[in-house]
């Protein structure tokens, strides 16, 4: 078929180019949009007088400033963000992300990484292999970056010397010899002269290599996403009247054709794909790359966040990851800090429970750290609110990156490259039963709830659970209580009281009190639980209403006085560490749906009544 | 094979294609109230497709502005009513009444001037009056050297005010959509398209535009040595100034005083696209608002112009 619009099957490729301040990138890039003749003559006017005002190369006409372009920068002499940049051949179409080099170069660079095949590294010929040149090559092998280009710049300063050029290649490829890069073609230029930009060199008669246009048009950068497992982010739910309900996304990776069976990843839901609809209309088959709507066989929950995959390849789906992260925020990232996380077309809440490492990218060196500021990149475990589809980055850069959002000011606070998941339980997937949660309450007349007793050692916690189930067991309701000291003598046994421990303990507490609201059961629950973000973590992982947090709120000096099983003396005597309200914090809950005023006055009767009203009022509503 | 190959685009126009699509999806699920930006021009036209795709078989989501600054050239009001009437739209237009009840005018105050009461404050006050968070806009990066480094998130802060240092890092396609009460976010789905990538989309597509890109004959006046078009009786001529009919096209739309034309034959797709190749100048030259100054671009988009 004859198409005739222009170009014919020409392809795009996405390329960044790095470098450092003087390498000459931004002439490389102007030279480059020059010979492939982009530059129109009003263009070329305004640059010739700007060169004789801004210029740095005397009456010549100065190509950087063909892409140096905020009047900022321009008086500077710097370029501040990524800028893209366009041009095209019969063969390919490029667009060009061009990064700066200076102090924010590693977030800007991750940036132009992220959306690009190909990397030209510039490395200046006076100066050969900087630790700038290593520091890039690193961070374009973590952003999944597969192809470079060494451009030698300036050679035309050091003679055209092949010896020059040979030894800053030699250096290059036994660095990065590690980095995972499937080509990697080293060119000898000088971007201000054109020398083996465009056109082959009469300098570098040794030099039998491709120009890098040549290169750069002949370059296989495919990555072959359609040779990937189908993985689909529904974007949009697609429901304009009754007659029609579809998935609208963009696949990213594999292929799927009407009549395949397919599973949401999350809720490992089935159906199969009745139709396909297509930027050019109904379709039997769609690509990687393609933004379609898929229409399904069944009216199943399928909803914006979703991944719809194949039943046979499903992505690994878990809360808990090992993750490379890259910071871009000027407040640092603290481990346990909430943060909003997107992957794919997924938000979710997320905390960084551990930093591994942090990578000195000059050196790959591994190094202890607490936090990570500004352009640091670890490696972290990462926790989320919610299990998640993801696949590893290096398997799948569109399952596998993420961004982390600040909650507050809702800049992007950094990205993250996914290595694997953490559980040993990924690769199950949840089963679907015919009998749920709501048949079960159904049966048992009532709702299933969390009562969520937190509070000081010795503040009655315990007491008014104790009086709150038997009044509700009185009155025919299915109830269990999981309580602190006992789950530790059994499941929780292997933990201890660190800041660590304590976490995992509400954390299986949170696990078991949903299997048992699952069941159907009111679940009185009470343990101290100090820390806020875990008593809304648990919080999160039930259903709206169903979590009811109760804060016993009865004043230190009371517990202390009670101190009924003769902690308190023991912690303040040092025998016991990390104890509550002595040698460890307790955050008072900020939104809790009751709070029990226990001091000294207060009876266990009326603080249980005060309970029972609550539950009387849920079960009802 | 796969319905790829029988498409009507090249792989690289499927591909920003794509990506229109997704980043017009992203808008209609993340924003409370959004808004396509139309102003009638081809970028438009296309961005207006890309949407029409975007949520078939349903209808747009949202709503088209046109900003009507008083001296929009009239076969593009003829336009724009044709196709929203055609297409089923629901179209908002505003014009700033204050600079109405002023007659703040191209001829009589200045272009930028106008541009600024007409354009930028009228939007302004668009957006504020129904309260839309996000506007679609149909602004490539290639078309200026102060948009090459514009997001497709592009965040205002409140006031509509862009500030470079607020601009978030876009990694992958994962935007970052939130924004805090008060801020709102211009979309641009045609960052990543050239000017010819748009031709030849149109081309492909088959999509209506304004039949001022095309070459006709009209009446002109050489001004300041641009070709103005004289679309009404308000453009007084000069003292040696005279109409003429002349084969003229456009290479972008605007405010009628402020838009200059080429001469040319190309009275269709293909013949402006052969036009377009042997080009040697850029897009924006016919713009004469955007030679005020240096790095006008730039400055207006501070202030809040598209």
């Amino acid at each position: 078929m004859d198409t005739n619009v222009a170009g014919g099957q020409r392809s795009l490729l996405r390329l960044l180019t790095c470098g450092s301040v003087d390498d000459g990138k931004s002439t490389l890039i102007g030279r480059m949009l020059y010979d492939a003749q982009q530059i129109m003559e009003d263009t070329l006017a305004t640059i010739t007088k700007d060169s004789r005002k801004h210029g740095t190369v005397g009456e010549d006409v100065d190509l950087a400033l063909l892409v140096d372009g905020l009047e900022a920068e321009r008086q500077q002499g710097i370029t501040i963000d990524v800028a893209y940049r366009f041009f095209a051949t019969p063969k390919r179409s490029f667009i060009v992300a061009d990064c700066p080099g200076h102090e924010q170069y590693t977030r800007n660079m991750a940036t132009g990484a992220s959306n690009s095949d190909l990397a030209i590294i510039l490395a200046d010929a006076r100066k050969g292999l900087l630790t700038q040149t290593k520091r890039h090559s690193y961070i374009c092998s973590l952003l999944g970056i597969k192809h470079v280009v060494l451009a030698v710049n300036k050679i035309d300063l050091m003679g055209f010397d092949q010896k020059v050029f040979d030894r800053i290649v030699g250096e290059y490829a036994s660095f990065a010899a590690g980095l995972g890069f499937q080509t990697m073609q080293p060119i000898p230029l000088s971007a201000r002269f054109g020398d083996n930009v465009t056109g082959r060199s009469g300098n570098t008669a040794w030099y039998r290599g491709p120009t890098l246009l040549e290169h750069l048009e002949a370059v296989n950068t495919e990555q072959d996403e359609v040779a990937k497992p189908f993985r689909f982010p529904v974007q949009w739910v697609n429901r304009p009247n009754l007659d029609f309900r579809g998935f609208s996304g963009t696949i990213a990776s594999g292929s799927v054709s009407v009549g395949d069976p397919i599973v949401v990843a999350a809720s490992g839901k089935t159906s199969q794909v009745a139709r396909l609809l297509g930027s050019e209309g109904e379709m039997q088959k769609a690509v990687a790359y393609d933004a379609v709507t898929i229409v399904l066989t069944d009216e199943v929950d399928v909803a914006r966040g979703d991944v719809l995959v194949p039943p046979m390849d499903r992505p690994p789906v878990s809360d808990q990851f090992a993750a490379h992260i890259l910071w871009m925020d000027e407040e640092a990232l603290l481990p346990g800090r909430q943060y909003l996380m997107r992957t794919g077309n997924l938000w979710t809440n997320a905390s960084i429970t551990t930093i591994k490492h942090r990578v000195d990218v000059g050196t790959l060196e591994h190094q202890p750290a607490k936090k990570l500021e500004l352009n640091e990149i670890g490696f972290c475990n990462i926790s989320t609110s919610q299990r998640v589809p993801m696949d590893p980055y290096a398997e799948n850069r569109q399952m596998g990156g993420f961004i982390l959002v600040d909650r507050f000011t809702n800049r992007t606070a950094g990205c993250g490259m996914m290595d694997f998941p953490l559980r040993r339980a990924t690769n199950v997937h949840h089963e679907q039963f015919l009998v749920d949660k709501a048949a079960r309450a159904a049966l048992d007349s009532q709702k299933p709830m969390v009562l969520w007793f937190t509070g000081l050692s010795g503040s009655g916690k315990s007491t008014v659970a104790k009086l709150v189930e038997k009044a509700l067991h009185a009155l025919g309701r299915h109830t269990y209580t999981l309580d602190g000291d006992n789950l530790r003598h059994g499941l929780n046994n292997d933990l201890g009281f660190t800041d660590q421990d304590r976490v995992e303990n509400i954390r299986r507490v949170g696990e078991v009190s949903k299997l048992m609201v699952d069941a159907g059961l009111i679940v009185l629950c009470s343990f101290i639980s100090p820390f806020r973000a875990e008593r809304n973590m648990v919080r999160e992982m039930l259903e709206p209403g169903e979590f009811v947090e109760i804060f016993v709120d009865t004043p230190l000096e009371e517990c202390i006085r009670r101190d009924a099983k003769g902690l308190y003396a023991r912690a303040k005597s040092g025998a016991i560490a990390n104890f509550t309200g002595i040698s460890s914090p307790y955050e008072a809950p900020t939104q809790a749906e009751i709070v029990l005023a226990g001091g000294a006055g207060a009876t266990p009767d009326a603080l249980a009544e005060q309970v029972l009203d609550l539950v009387a009022t849920h079960q009802l509503g | 094979m796969t319905a790829s190959s029988a498409s009507r685009l090249t792989p690289h126009l499927r591909r920003l294609e794509a990506e229109g699509i997704a980043i017009i999806r992203e808008v209609a699920a993340s924003f409370r109230n959004p808004v396509l930006l139309y102003s009638i021009g081809k970028d438009s036209s296309v961005v207006l497709q890309l949407a029409m795709k975007a949520f078939a078989p349903g209808p747009l989501p949202f709503p088209l502005l046109h900003i009507a600054t008083g001296w929009d050239f009239k076969a593009m009001l003829d336009f724009r009513d044709a196709r929203v009437a055609e297409l089923g739209l629901k179209l908002h237009v505003h014009s700033n009444p204050e600079g109405i009840a002023r007659g703040i005018g191209p001829l009589t105050h200045g272009s930028q001037l106008h541009m600024s009461v007409m354009g930028t404050e009228a939007l302004k006050q668009a957006l504020d009056m129904h309260g839309f968070d996000a506007a679609l806009g149909g602004a490539r990066r290639d078309e200026e050297k102060a948009r090459a480094k514009e997001r497709v998130f592009s965040h205002r802060a409140p006031g509509h005010v862009w500030e470079p240092r607020s601009q978030r890092p876009e990694l992958w396609g994962l935007y970052n959509t939130r924004i805090n009460s008060g801020e709102t976010m211009r979309v641009f789905p045609l960052s990543n398209w050239t000017e010819f990538d748009v031709w030849d989309y149109i081309a492909a597509e088959d999509i209506p535009i304004v039949p001022l890109y095309y070459a006709a004959e009209r009446p002109m006046v050489r001004r300041s040595g641009a070709l103005i078009m004289r679309d009404d009786q308000r453009m007084p001529l000069e003292q040696g100034e005279q109409e003429e009919m002349m084969w003229v096209r456009f290479r972008t739309m605007g405010d009628w005083p402020l838009t200059g034309a080429h001469e040319s034959r190309a009275a269709d797709i293909h013949q402006v696209m052969d036009e377009l190749r042997t080009s040697k100048t850029s897009e924006r030259q016919g713009r004469l608002i955007d030679s005020d100054q240096e790095a006008s671009m730039e400055r207006k988009k501070r202030e809040g112009y598209f």
